[in-house]
């Protein structure tokens, strides 16, 4: 791993500086929008892109395990902030890899920072246990030295170096969310958007989502879903396989770069800078409110992990899992019936 | 969460820091660089255990001339027969042949090198497998 400091390499962004994010694709709008000038937090790209979400799909099978996600559709960050504070974004994507890898090599080459969505498991500075075949992951190439890309990924520490032939590998992987070899960069970004404006609205939505949408899998009925059907796993499937779905749960919430608690620290920082930053009190408030909820996810992480071990004898661990998750459903109910309604 | 309360445990990680969004002494949100998390190691070997302890099977079935080679190294690139043909760009009813030992030893090399090349491998590698369990 090279630092930020040391890039001076030919077609490299000049003065490009890498901020450590805990989401992925938040991470890579806020650095895109950064070196167009317009300086917004990761928490603040999360908040107004709508990010925060949960659904749980069990007849949606990842790898055998049923979908859990406590964010929205991937890409659609991207999409709402756009749309919501006035960016023009440009996306290509490419049949011929090629093609796609000269295209990459001519905006590197004019200076312009580049998002590109790849695949994690091709990607060889990540640790081995955390590559997974998954083609959502979100980054920043800001120069190439050589036959190797300078790449700024948001949920590394630090900036990171990645051979041609891996990332153009991640960047042309097949599958479910298939890249396509997708490279964005901002065309126009507003100097000043009008935040009175965006701000209440996108924590409608979102409130909206979380406590609105009238089908069992989405927002507090999701997480509702889950703590009902979390019960009757080890009777449905046995312990053992039982486990193994808690354990991908748990994962979603932790592993996938979150922040902490599935998203839910991140959004209640945006809603702390948000509420400070129009003086709003009632988001301050709801910001302390969900951090509170966060804690109580990470109990679920613990109970969780703690079964995985062996620690607890699974009946009532089951119970104790899903009481928490209902607790979370009860608490998040609140805090977003009332920001749909204050706001 | 406080900031002293980010678990920095040993874990997965190694040189890598994840961001953890967490209240500083002021009460207010920052970004902290954690080492990991005992519980997300636990919850990630459960995984991983589980896609080693496939690629071990498929290795000794291999050598055992069961299967075809073909099979562990998709395996050991977290594939299954449908997306190694999306990634080779060969019909899927046909990937699922050549995981047998015999239709696999009558490949040319255009195929060998199209599976070879979709699993991020030279040919002589890929009509191998390791003699030994990988770490």
């Amino acid at each position: 791993m090279s630092n930020a400091s040391t890039a001076t390499a030919t077609g490299a962004v000049p003065d490009f500086e890498h901020r450590h994010a805990a989401h992925c694709e938040s991470g890579t709008v806020a650095t895109l929008l950064r070196t167009r000038g317009l300086d917004l937090s990761e928490a603040m790209v999360f908040g107004i892109g709508g990010g925060f979400f949960f659904l749980y799909l069990p007849w949606l099978k990842m790898g055998g395990m049923p979908l859990t996600a406590y964010r929205d559709a991937p890409r659609c960050i991207i999409k709402n902030v756009c749309k919501r504070l006035g960016v023009r974004m440009r996306s290509e994507r490419f049949r011929n890899p090629d093609e796609g890898m000269r295209a990459l090599d001519a905006l590197l080459a004019q200076g312009t920072p580049v998002g590109l969505q790849t695949n994690i498991f091709w990607l060889p500075y990540f640790p081995a246990d955390m590559r997974f075949q998954y083609n959502g992951h979100n980054m920043v190439a800001y120069g190439k030295r050589g036959d190797e890309y300078l790449i700024s990924d948001p949920v590394t520490d630090r900036t990171v170096t990645c051979p041609a032939d891996a990332l153009r590998r991640a960047r042309f992987a097949k599958g479910v969310f298939a890249p396509r070899g997708l490279l964005y960069y901002p065309e126009s970004v507003p100097a000043a958007p009008d935040l009175e404006r965006v701000l209440p609205l996108a924590i409608r939505a979102t409130a909206k989502r979380m406590v609105g949408i009238p089908l069992p899998v989405f927002g507090v009925r999701g997480i509702r879903f889950l703590a009902k059907h979390l019960e009757s796993w080890p009777a449905r499937y046995g312990v053992k396989k039982a486990n193994a779905l808690v354990g991908n749960v748990v994962r979603m919430q932790e592993e996938i770069g979150t922040g902490g608690a599935g998203f839910r620290f991140l959004y209640s920082a945006f809603l702390q800078e948000a509420g400070q930053l129009l003086n709003r009190p009632e988001w301050v408030e709801a910001a302390a409110a969900l951090g509170a909820t966060g804690d109580r996810w990470r109990e679920f992480a613990i109970l969780g992990a703690q079964l995985v071990k062996g620690r607890e004898t699974a009946d009532s661990a089951y119970r104790k899992l899903a009481e928490t998750l209902r607790d979370c459903a009860a608490q998040e109910e609140r805090i977003f019936t009332r920001l749909k309604t204050v706001v | 969460m406080k900031t002293s309360d980010v678990p920095q445990d040993d874990s997965i990680l190694g040189e890598h820091r994840r961001a953890c969004y967490a209240l500083d002494e002021h009460g207010r949100y920052v970004v902290v660089a954690s080492r990991g998390w005992e519980v997300e190691k636990v919850m990630n070997a459960q995984a991983v255990d589980e896609i080693r302890a496939q690629v071990e099977t498929l290795r000794a079935q291999t050598l055992r001339g069961e299967v075809s080679p073909l099979a562990y190294h998709m395996a050991r690139c977290q594939m299954t027969p449908g997306l190694l043909a999306a990634n080779a760009g060969v019909w899927r009813w046909r990937v699922k042949r050549h995981l047998a030992p015999r239709p696999f030893a009558r490949l040319d090399r255009a195929m060998l090198e199209r599976y070879a090349d979709a699993l991020g491998m030279t040919v002589e590698a890929l009509t191998q497998v390791p003699e030994k369990e990988q770490a």
